[in-house]
């Protein structure tokens, strides 16, 4: 198989020696379940007109979120851009309440007032979500800083784009996390497009994109993002430095997006040949090399990987039909949530007018 | 009551706070070993540590977004803007993030920050550091716009803003930091978005905030010795929320209008307080809304144009006799 995965060497890595089966399995149900969830998606804002906006895919690049977030522990945050909906799902969102935000239902996980790029979970450490490229980078070192001022172990796992890295909150950002010792982990997916322009027609780089970390005195490192094995033990070694050290990590992760920038792409066919596509498809799908490796280890049959993918496509199902069931918002939903004081009928928010409606 | 200046009394809220609530924590640039720019910090590095004023970079966009991020864990940041001019490098994290997260989030998230710093034009430092963006900022709902107009109003704003649970925009003024009026010793808050009665009056209303205030109260003075005019001046502070009811009492009350705004006149603050007259007052109005506000341009640097160009006396006493 013409595979970047060549050698078992991180398998021996002890974040993963120490996996058990069940562990193991759920991470490919994690990933079959995310992208499930987004061929449901796709099907209904094609055919169902249902969902407005945008809809930024994320098959194709699921062992990022599944691998990466499955090292978090309960002091651990995650924060991302708008291409948010694996990592939702591998925080423990449930698809019923993603695919009802979808729907712009009031049973969505931001009540219909978010949409596919603003997914929250707060009580589940998962902070978004983020619509503007890297806007969301400055957060998560917010989200580092509050830990730190805390006196809390912890780390944020801030994920962003190859195209991302060259918009400068993000550079700013590596500067602060460097000068004040944060424990944020800034994450590249790098899925080769920014939006319809290439890596090599975007962005300036020595070795990787990671490496631009070496000049703000960052440790940093790149991987591929195939291998979940790879995934897991350099993210780990990146965890452990910022609850040990304090210390802030760049990682690059290599993977490829096989839909368009979003749905609304009008170029997605233009910008790649497809046969480079259906090569990734075959030879360096993350969720059919895991599938492959678990077969190997006699973790799982063909049978088996065939039920937990049924099971992913049903629960799939059944959430597009919980979101075609829920309610929508009322007109009257469309003032709340905006001022915290004004929801809570606080003192202070009943003093003065917030509101200029005619 | 003894007098101190405006900076005291927005120091001393800062010490207040930074004493009271652990959770509350001063970033910016140059805040804690050079004591501020303006010397609004003044002193508090020193008392309450590296941990809790903390100097930045010159990265307006990293520090205002790292506060927002810290705020969502229930951190409380004051997140100093040496010139509010500054937020444009930050817009992104201020409208997008801090203002618009909670409605994304269907109010999982709110966002208890206050961002501070002078907003003023009138010092001669061009058109890039004099900005006035209360109206700009007020345009977003889910943020909320206060601007002091004395050293009082500084330190009670202040201290609710501090514990405010939404985003709040404190704008200062350079011209007013020196200045000084009474203070009580004992602890108080003023709430936002109400307004504040500077000065009676029964033939016209001057609606200002910020400085604007203070040259209102320096034209009512000359229309009431000069002219036997008696002007009310009404002090909105607050910008969003806003006091209406202060407004149309007053304007009931007057039957004339002159509002007073050193934003640029396009869509300005005045340009919204205009509109809610006329719609809300028109049978009480025995004259057109009129309206002071900085000569429309860029903010010019020489010196004596720049006095010119801001709302002046002159003007506001000039705009009051066109129709009284």
């Amino acid at each position: 198989m013409d595979t970047l995965v060549k050698t078992d060497a991180f398998a021996e890595a002890e974040v993963n020696r120490r996996l058990t089966a069940d562990e193991k399995i759920l991470l490919l149900s994690q990933m079959f379940r995310s992208r499930r969830f987004e061929q449901a998606a796709l099907k209904f804002y094609q055919v169902g007109g249902q969902m407005g906006g945008f809809l930024h895919l994320y098959i194709g690049q699921e062992s990022v979120a599944v691998g990466t977030i499955s090292l978090c522990g309960d002091d651990d945050h995650i924060i991302t851009g708008y291409r948010d909906h694996g990592h939702a799902l591998a925080v423990g969102m449930s698809m019923n309440e993603c695919m009802a935000e979808l729907f712009g239902k009031a049973t969505g996980c931001s009540k219909g007032k978010g949409g596919s790029m603003h997914f929250f979970a707060p009580d589940k450490n998962y902070w978004g979500g983020h619509g503007i490229v890297a806007g969301q980078t400055p957060l998560g070192l917010g989200l580092a800083f509050g830990l730190k001022y805390k006196g809390v172990k912890g780390c944020c796992l801030c994920y962003l784009g190859d195209g991302a890295v060259n918009q400068g909150v993000y550079q700013a950002s590596l500067n602060l996390a460097s000068l004040w010792n944060l424990p944020v982990i800034y994450i590249i997916e790098n899925n080769q497009y920014s939006m319809g322009t290439s890596m090599e027609r975007s962005s300036a780089f020595k070795t990787c994109l990671a490496a631009r970390a070496e000049s703000y005195n960052i440790e940093w490192d790149w991987m591929s993002g195939e291998n979940i094995y790879e995934i897991r033990a350099k993210t780990w070694t990146a965890i452990q430095r910022a609850h040990n050290e304090s210390r802030p990590t760049v990682l690059q992760i290599d993977t490829y997006r096989y839909y368009g920038h979003s749905v609304s792409d009008a170029n997605a066919k233009k910008y790649r040949d497809p046969e480079e596509i259906e090569k990734y498809r075959k030879f360096h799908d993350p969720l059919r090399l895991w599938q492959k490796r678990l077969i190997e280890e006699s973790v799982l049959t063909e049978e088996q990987i065939a039920k937990i993918d049924a099971a992913a496509g049903e629960e799939a199902a059944a959430a597009v039909r919980f979101a075609e069931e829920s309610p929508l918002p009322e007109k009257a939903d469309i003032l709340s949530d905006v001022y915290f004081e004004v929801d809570h009928q606080t003192a202070a928010g009943r003093t003065g007018k917030h509101f200029f409606n005619e | 009551m003894s007098k101190i200046t405006y900076r005291k009394a927005l120091n001393d809220a800062l010490a207040e706070e930074l004493a009271r609530d652990n959770d509350v924590f001063i970033i910016g640039e140059e805040v804690a070993q050079y004591n501020g720019a303006y010397k609004v910090t003044e002193g508090l590095w020193a008392r309450f540590g590296d941990k809790r004023v903390l100097d930045t970079p010159i990265t307006e966009a990293a520090f205002v977004g790292l506060g927002v991020g810290a705020s969502m864990l229930g951190l409380r940041p004051v997140i100093e803007l040496m010139f509010w001019s500054f937020a444009y490098v930050a817009y992104d994290q201020i409208v997008n993030n801090a203002g618009c997260i909670r409605y994304m989030s269907g109010g999982l998230i709110h966002c208890p920050i206050v961002i501070r710093g002078p907003a003023n034009g009138g010092t001669n430092v061009g058109a890039t550091h004099s900005h006035t963006p209360e109206s700009i900022l007020a345009n977003n709902p889910g943020v909320k716009v206060v601007c002091p107009a004395t050293a009082y109003d500084a330190k009670g704003l202040m201290k609710t803003a501090i514990r405010d649970n939404d985003p709040v925009f404190v704008m200062e003024n350079t011209l007013l930091y020196g200045e000084s009026w009474e203070v009580p010793e004992e602890e108080y808050l003023i709430p936002l978005g109400v307004a504040d009665v500077k000065r009676e009056g029964a033939d016209v209303s001057l609606v200002a905030h910020g400085r604007a205030v203070i040259t209102s109260l320096k034209a009512a003075e000359i229309l009431a010795g000069e002219h036997g005019i008696n002007a009310e001046v009404v002090d909105l502070r607050s910008i969003r929320p806003l006091d209406e009811d202060a407004i149309l009492k007053s304007v009931r009350k007057t039957h004339r209008a002159v509002l007073v705004d050193e934003n640029k006149p396009f869509c300005a603050v005045s340009a919204q307080i205009a509109m809610m007259i006329q719609e809300k007052a028109f049978d009480d109005l025995d004259a057109p809304v009129m309206r002071v506000c900085a000569l429309d341009a860029p903010a010019i640097y020489s010196p004596p144009l720049e006095k010119l160009q801001l709302p002046t006396v002159e003007r506001i006493v000039e705009k009051v006799l066109s129709i009284c």
